[in-house]
């Protein structure tokens, strides 16, 4: 099984260190990963999309042009990588900020209004981690559980106190789906 | 008479070539200010024992050679990179005495960016800096140093400042950077300055070996091929044009003397 | 597939891992200057504080001019050193890569390409490839030089390019490129071991300077030498020791070719992308393989050589505008068409494109 995955939004909104925790989990679960940023200044403001690859089997590209799973974020994203779902495949997008919707109906789209619940919520950082429950409600590709342990395992100490929100974030996004 | 002759008749031997001197043919032109420092370097080696410890860095430029007249280990830089090769082999190499010996040229203009950092960074590092206002090696060209109205072959009617910018008294800059603790200039052109630049570089390598930061000399050469002078020309004439430029003695010292 | 995972596993990028193997090997000095996209080396050597562990020196120096010197003099007292930057950063240590050559200095210099020419991009790219194998400094000279295709090799090859270099006495070179200095992928990083202590490296590299520690003999790093027979000499000794190194270090993989038709030669991070195309080739019934040489110099001339003649066709996939065809095409020596597939400038290709490019140059109906 493999799930080749992107997830492209605005720099800041938190979608590389989303897809670090996935790949990690990952890891943690005996998968094959990788785990390919865009990088340079458009880390900082403009676009930023991260791929995500986790598989039972040795990784060839850790670049693509296809993919199981697109997470979008912003028009742009959603403008740009609709069209590059593979049939059959998956395209979860957080409708604010969207004025043009997915059109596409060979693929599963899935609404996700994870901004309107971070803010709900009270706490935009959870912004991430409620995409990533959603995602792994409809994907089920590792466990929560293994998520909050990757959380565990690679947070320094001092931020342990947020794992807490981390995985109450996780259950939140299942719900939305 | 022989030396051996005159010793049996009672004579007493008032200099020798020092031991960690090899006994080599120098390349130096007659009347050159590099043979007596490369002098003053083994014996001041020699003197402070550490001829096991001594790790000479050579420059591009006239002294591109003194790893052949010098008895420790040695290594030839790029052009101006001394500082950086030094850097390094000190830091990797803390139970040995560093130091460059370089030119004006390799120092103060191909090489000034590794001098300004490496003495910034206050390396456990000597710098001795052989400066005599133009490019010996390559046939006398005009150098960073070269004074204001001086004929070199690439300034073949006089440095003029308004072309060629001015001349360089990087040892000034140098001072002013905290990481380092010694700086001074001397020269070798009398007896008696002899004896002052033999401490200076004394004191340098002591600094080194102690990690008291970065010690830099300044020897102001003659070059009396260069200057097409006659050696004798050659030293008036740095003490008259030279000097009041590069002023000799001690510019900075920010630890106590040996 | 799934591998028990322990604490010696990571999630890192190619840069990261870099810093983790050189300290686990025991190198002893890394000296470098920040350039994207390789300051994750620098970084992460500075976070992980290798001098109050194994007492490894790490220094940011001035420029890239300063750092390949520091290797140099670092070097040639006989530790174990290193650098890494990015193309524009590697052009300026040409210099004193030619030094470090002419001076059999074994050291590790690692490229992580970004697109050029000048200034260029920050974005991936494999156009340093001449520079690179065919001596991008002045001189007669040679680097064994490595292609990682993942961050398992950008861990493994610190180990193996020191290994090479002191067995040969020479420098050594990774030739990455940004996916693998940026991605994160699985890696175990190896074994740690001590640095030598300076009684192992007088017996393994007399001719370090080190100070004369008593030794009768004093050693001088120089690779001045004005008298030309002598001269010549010491360029017979170059050249026997790359012999040499020809004729035992060749290192390549071969992927699916024993049905193969057609050939993609690709090295790094485009013999992945190639390893994807191959699985999309081949959905379409085209029968395609791949070589990737792991050694760009000494390169598999023989091994291409003798794939050739079963082939239809081979396309040599760069993200340059033909550098290694050159090289393939003087192993192929004409036995059969070889064509070339290249994206610059920082663009990654797509595997799609590969294909795409391998059906129309080759005229193939699926």
């Amino acid at each position: 099984m493999t799930n080749e995955i992107i997830i492209t939004g605005f720099g800041g909104q938190g979608v590389l260190s989303m897809g670090k925790i996935l790949a990690y989990a990952g890891l943690l679960d005996g998968l094959e990963v990788s785990w390919m940023p865009s990088y340079g200044p458009e880390q900082r403001g403009g676009t930023a999309n991260v791929t995500v690859i986790l598989s039972d089997e040795a990784i060839s590209s850790p670049v693509l042009d296809q993919y199981d799973i697109a997470v979008v974020l912003n028009q742009q994203s959603l403008d740009k990588f609709e069209s590059h779902v593979k049939p059959g495949g998956t395209l979860l997008y957080d409708p604010y900020g969207i004025h043009r919707l997915p059109q596409r109906t060979d693929i599963n789209v899935l609404e996700v209004r994870a901004t309107e619940a971070a803010i709900a919520g009270g706490n935009m950082k959870a912004f991430n981690m409620i995409l990533l429950g959603a995602l792994l409600k409809a994907h089920p590709m590792v466990s929560p559980e293994t998520v909050i342990k990757g959380l565990e395992k690679t947070l320094p100490e001092r931020h342990h106190h947020l794992i807490p929100m981390n995985r109450e974030a996780i259950v939140k996004g299942a719900e939305l789906i | 008479m022989t030396k051996e002759e005159i010793l049996a008749q009672g004579g007493s031997k008032v200099n020798a070539r020092p031991r960690l001197m090899l006994d080599a043919t120098m390349h130096y032109c007659p009347g050159c200010s590099h043979g007596v420092v490369h002098k003053l370097v083994a014996e001041v080696i020699e003197e402070l024992g550490m001829e096991n410890s001594a790790i000479g860095v050579a420059p591009v430029g006239c002294a591109v050679f003194a790893y052949n007249y010098v008895d420790i280990d040695w290594i030839e830089a790029a052009h101006g990179r001394a500082p950086a090769v030094a850097t390094a082999a000190a830091r990797l190499n803390p139970d040995a005495m560093v130091f460059t010996y370089q030119g004006d040229g390799d120092l103060a203009a191909i090489g000034t960016c590794e001098t300004i950092h490496a003495c910034n960074r206050g390396e456990n590092i000597t710098i001795i800096f052989i400066n005599n206002g133009i490019y010996g090696m390559t046939g006398g060209q005009m150098a960073p140093t070269t004074l204001e109205g001086m004929k070199t072959s690439t300034t073949p009617y006089g440095r003029r400042v308004d072309l060629n910018g001015y001349p360089l008294n990087i040892t000034n800059l140098v001072k002013e950077l905290d990481g380092v603790c010694y700086v001074t200039r001397q020269s070798v052109h009398t007896p008696a300055a002899v004896r002052k630049a033999k401490a200076a570089i004394r004191q340098a390598f002591i600094n080194t070996r102690e990690k008291r930061g970065t010690s830099f000399v300044e020897i102001v050469s003659t070059c009396n091929s260069g200057w097409k002078m006659s050696p004798e020309k050659a030293n008036k004439w740095m003490e008259e044009n030279m000097f009041p430029k590069y002023v000799p003695g001690e510019i900075k010292n920010t630890v106590k003397n040996d | 597939m799934k591998q028990q995972i322990n604490d010696d596993v990571k999630l890192m990028k190619g840069n990261e891992a870099v810093a983790h193997a050189a300290i686990r090997y025991g190198v002893d000095g890394y000296f470098g200057y920040p350039i994207t996209p390789q300051s994750e080396v620098l970084e992460t050597l500075e976070e992980l504080k290798p001098w109050e562990t194994t007492g490894m020196v790490v220094l940011q120096s001035e420029s890239e001019v300063a750092a390949i010197n520091m290797v140099y003099g670092g070097g040639a007292t006989g530790k174990a050193v290193m650098t890494s930057s990015s193309s524009p950063g590697v052009s300026l240590m040409m210099e004193g890569i030619s030094y470090i050559a002419a001076g059999r200095i074994p050291t590790l210099i690692i490229n992580v390409m970004r697109g050029g020419p000048g200034l260029g991009t920050i974005q991936p790219s494999q156009s340093d490839y001449f520079q690179a194998t065919k001596g991008g400094g002045h001189g007669d000279y040679r680097l064994i030089v490595l292609a990682p295709a993942s961050v398992q090799d950008m861990a493994d090859f610190v180990g193996l390019g020191f290994d090479l270099a002191f067995k040969y006495r020479t420098p050594a070179m990774i030739l990455s490129d940004g996916i693998i200095g940026q991605m994160m992928e699985k890696v175990v990083l190896p074994e740690a071991r001590p640095r030598r202590t300076d009684e192992e490296i007088a017996a393994q590299c007399p001719w370090a300077v080190t100070g004369k520690r008593g030794r009768k003999n004093r050693n001088v790093m120089t690779t001045l030498e004005l008298e030309s027979k002598m001269m010549e000499e010491n360029n017979r000794q170059l050249q026997a020791v790359y012999d040499e190194i020809e004729k035992n270090e060749v290192r390549y993989e071969q992927y699916m070719t024993d049905d193969a038709e057609y050939l993609f030669v690709a090295f790094g991070c485009m013999s992945r992308i190639c390893k994807k195309s191959i699985e999309q080739a081949r959905a379409r019934g085209i029968k395609v393989g791949l070589l990737r040489p792991i050694t760009l110099w000494p390169f598999p001339t023989k091994a291409i050589a003798d794939l050739a003649p079963k082939m239809k066709g081979i396309l040599v996939a760069e993200m340059n505008a033909g550098q290694m065809i050159e090289d393939v095409r003087l192993a192929v020596e004409g036995a059969v068409p070889v064509r070339h597939f290249g994206r610059n400038g920082g663009i990654v290709p797509n595997p799609g494109e590969v294909v795409d490019s391998l059906i129309k140059q080759f005229n193939i109906h699926d």
